[in-house]
């Protein structure tokens, strides 16, 4: 038997609060051999990051290994000095994080922070450094890698950013790479070349990686083995295409029945106690009576920010009552800003927005919050931990369009609406006392809906409202949604780059690529027979939460 | 604000956590609050009548029935700092007031609209700063005249440049947060995003200011007075009983500086020490 290169064992980890001492992993085993993908996928607060922190470890004071070894090449690193680690660290032992951008040090060129990494570990040879560095560059396919050797990381995008710390965490060609969350926030097309480019800098080293994900697709796509973690255990462990197509534990199981697949429907993705509530799927009465104006129609709608191109540029299209419309797009295709004119945050500079037959783009966005409109146009943000007021507790964000656009004062009044919203958001009452950085991601999630659905909206804009959350609250979110339009008849208007996603709540589609629309229809039809080539290429980039890698072998 | 259904005993508890977890700031808040209360009962606590003179008296060092000696007139001094103290946080306090509450406006519009008003305040603010401040509040005492009332518009306008720009930079990291945008959606104007969502969200980094500055502000209070501009003589001011004793200190008379002198030391040093616990309070995010 060959030897592991990374082995865990009973690996026990503590954080001292205000509040006493909390257990963060509860024993953990998890062995690795040299050259192998580990995927440990699991929800937030599982304690991936924490084993991944152990490891290199790089917990925080408040956090201490309690129990358990971690052996390393043979040696236990578990009680190893600050030089030993700091050696191992980057050399043999190296790591690439999530938000890319803010890992790197914003007042250093490219080149210099990867020289540094070089230099760190005595691997630097003054006279080619610069060699070095371009050579780096190069192994992680940056495009015009002289020019960006003196770029600063907020000259770049985060896929590239993303390749930059890939670069400087292959740089002193370590052995084991953790990559924590490597492409979350990167649009599908960049998270499918970052995962195509480590697979591959993998295979030419021979590097063993672990890959810690919350995406079943990404795991099962690139992992040879996998470990479910929940709630500081790992649950489950084995060979991937085994683990997925068998899973033995019923948190595993929830996992994997709450990842779309290609042909997943939003009632697939039901937990089973949510689906027995949820009426049977009758499409709402939708047929138009001739003569009713669409919900929202946008008319050649233009905005530019000075700069040379538009941010967008003629854009057209309608939701009709009740009906939901996906708004699809790589960031910077103008679909955020598309929402914000929609719900007359900013003004357009041209066009028409016409909201139930009635011209909104007239009153300036200054102004709008006087206007009657104001109340049946809401939105819902894409990131739920900057959503919501740091200062104001759950009741009081969900209270807020109610005073302000209702001018309800406190009192029973407002605790019922208050309430009634919170039960449709499926928040728990007990947390509308909470202040936002007392909530998860998924409640937050919900208090940011709660808080667009109190004022009883006619059509909610929903900016990426899942981008950030886990699987199972996705799917929750994404049928709590489903059900206000069904039950309500809330026209939706959901922005999103994740095309299945959009595929599964919305009917109809429109693809925007900088800032123009190039593809429009019904999303079922767009799905199966895309027409423009951007269309195909988002299709393609989804990772699908696909065990069999059918995909793969048809590639390989 | 306070339409919070947070209940009391929460921020009761939470405050009583501050305190314990941070001993410097629990003495700093009783040291506070023990002032405060001096100035409030001033004409209870004070022995004498400040303002009295009693030559017979005079430059007595500190004993049981002066227990801070007396003055050059008779006046005792114990009784005079407790009144002092009433001026002072006075002073002080509205001095504060007066440039927190239009700094953090001035300067809360400037960082959330951006453009040239910004700029054209951003210039302003750099200007008034050029100027060597204490000098500037000189200049505008004796220019306004020498009232209660220009010590503390003096005050506040040096302070101003501080408040403007910090509550500038604050508002201006936080002024594209998704829950800025929110409360537009929710129907708040720009104004009111400023003044009911940005700024109360400010306030704890503020506090530290402000508590700071409190302590400048006597000082500064003081030391206007002690070039005689502002307060003027028999009344009791820190400040000024320190310019009187100055005469004495080189006859070995001691206490008419350094009684005066240590009040209002450890009055700063209690503003002083009590910022990082005020944002402490302040901040519900450390509420966990």
């Amino acid at each position: 038997m060959t030897q592991d290169l990374l082995r865990v064992e009973n690996l026990q980890v503590t954080f001292s609060t205000r509040h006493g001492t909390v257990t963060a992993l509860h024993g953990i085993d998890i062995a690795l051999k040299a050259g192998e993908t580990l995927g440990i996928v699991g929800e937030s607060g599982s304690g991936k990051s924490v084993t991944s922190l152990a490891v290199m470890r790089l917990l925080d004071r408040a956090g201490r290994i309690t129990g358990g070894r971690v052996t390393f090449e043979g040696r236990d690193i578990t009680h190893a000095g600050h030089a030993d680690l700091r050696r191992l660290r980057g050399s043999a032992l190296s790591m690439i994080f999530q938000n890319p951008r803010a890992a790197l040090n914003p007042i250093r060129t490219v080149e210099q922070q990867i020289v540094d990494v070089l230099a760190a570990h005595g691997k630097l040879s003054r006279a080619n450094a610069r060699t070095q560095a371009l050579d780096l560059l190069r192994a992680v396919l940056i495009r015009d890698p002289e020019a960006r050797l003196s770029a600063y990381p907020h000259e770049l995008s985060g896929g590239m950013c993303q390749r930059v710390m890939i670069a400087m965490a292959i740089a002193c060609e370590p052995v084991l790479l953790i990559a924590d969350e490597p492409t979350t926030g990167l649009d599908v097309t960049t998270q499918q070349t970052v995962m195509e480019l480590l697979a591959r800098i993998q295979a030419e080293r021979g590097m063993a990686m672990i890959l810690i994900t919350h995406d079943l697709g990404l795991a099962a796509r690139w992992c040879d083995r996998i470990a479910v973690m929940e709630a500081g255990r790992v649950v489950e462990q084995g060979e991937t295409v085994a683990l997925f197509e068998a899973p033995a534990h019923p948190y595993t199981k929830r996992l994997v029945a709450a990842s779309p697949t290609r042909a997943s429907t939003l009632a697939d993705l039901a937990p089973p106690d949510l689906a027995r509530d949820a009426p049977p799927v009758v499409a709402a009465p939708r047929e138009r009576k001739p003569g009713t104006p669409p919900l929202l129609e946008l008319v050649h709608v233009v905005k530019s920010f000075g700069g040379p191109t538009r941010a967008v540029d003629d854009v057209s299209f309608q939701i009709p009552r009740g009906g939901s419309l996906g708004l699809v797009g790589e960031s910077g295709s103008g679909k955020s800003t598309l929402s914000r004119l929609i719900c007359r945050l900013i003004d357009p500079d041209d066009g028409d927005i016409v909201f139930d037959g009635e011209s909104i783009a007239r009153t300036p966005a200054r102004e709008f919050h006087l206007s009657p409109r104001r109340r049946d146009i809401q939105i819902v943000f894409q990131d739920p931990n900057d959503s919501l007021n740091p200062r104001y507790t759950a009741f009081d964000s969900i209270a807020h369009p109610l005073r302000r656009l209702e001018g309800l004062r406190d009192g029973p009044a407002l605790q019922t609406r208050v309430r009634e919203a919170a039960r449709r958001a499926g928040l728990p009452m007990d947390l509308l006392e909470r202040f936002p950085h007392q909530l998860s991601g998924g409640q937050k999630a919900r208090v940011g809906i709660a808080r667009a659905v109190a004022p009883r909206p006619r059509l909610l804009i929903l900016d990426e409202p899942t981008a950030a959350l886990d699987v199972s609250v996705q799917a929750v979110i994404l049928q709590l949604l489903d059900r206000l339009r069904r039950e309500d008849g809330i026209g939706l208007l959901f922005v999103s780059h994740d095309l299945n996603v959009v595929r599964m709540l919305c009917d109809d589609l429109v693809v925007l690529q900088a800032g123009k629309v190039v593809e429009t229809g019904p999303s079922q039809s767009i799905f199966q027979r895309p027409q423009a080539a951007y269309t195909r290429m988002l299709l393609d980039a989804v990772p699908y939460f696909d065990p069999q890698r059918t995909e793969l072998l048809k590639t390989a | 604000m306070s339409d919070l259904v947070l209940n009391g005993s929460s921020t009761g508890r939470h405050i009583v956590y501050v305190l314990r977890s941070n001993p410097v700031t629990a003495l700093a808040a009783t040291g506070t609050l023990l002032l405060v209360l001096i100035a409030i009962l001033a004409p209870v606590l004070a022995p004498y009548d400040p303002v009295a003179s009693n030559v017979p008296q005079a430059l007595q060092p500190p004993s049981w029935s002066h227990l801070a000696g007396t003055d050059q007139l008779g006046r005792d001094i114990l009784s005079r700092i407790i009144w002092a103290a009433r001026l002072d946080l006075v002073i002080a306090v509205s001095a504060v007031s007066l440039s927190f509450v239009t700094g953090a406006v001035i300067g809360g519009f400037c960082g959330y609209r951006g453009g040239r008003l910004d700029r054209w305040v951003g210039r302003f603010v750099d200007v008034l700063m050029a100027f060597p401040l204490f000098v500037l509040a000189m200049a505008m005492v004796a220019a306004l005249g020498n009232r209660v009332e220009n010590i503390v518009i003096a005050t506040a306008v040096i302070n101003l440049p501080f408040y403007i720009r910090f509550a500038r930079a604050e508002v201006n990291v936080r002024r594209n947060a998704g829950w800025v945008e929110a409360a537009r959606a929710c129907g708040d104007s720009h104004l009111s995003v400023v003044l009911r969502v940005l700024l109360p969200n400010v306030l704890p980094a503020m506090a530290v200011q402000i508590s700071l500055n409190l302590g400048w502000a006597i000082l500064n209070a003081a030391g206007l007075s002690f070039i005689g501009l502002g307060v003027t003589a028999p009344t009791p001011e820190w400040g000024i009983m320190v310019a009187e004793g100055a005469r004495f200190i080189t006859t070995g008379k001691w206490w008419l500086v350094a009684m005066p002198g240590l009040a209002l030391m450890l009055t700063v040093l209690c503003f002083n020490l009590l910022g990082d616990g005020l944002r402490d309070i302040l901040d519900p995010r450390m509420r966990t």
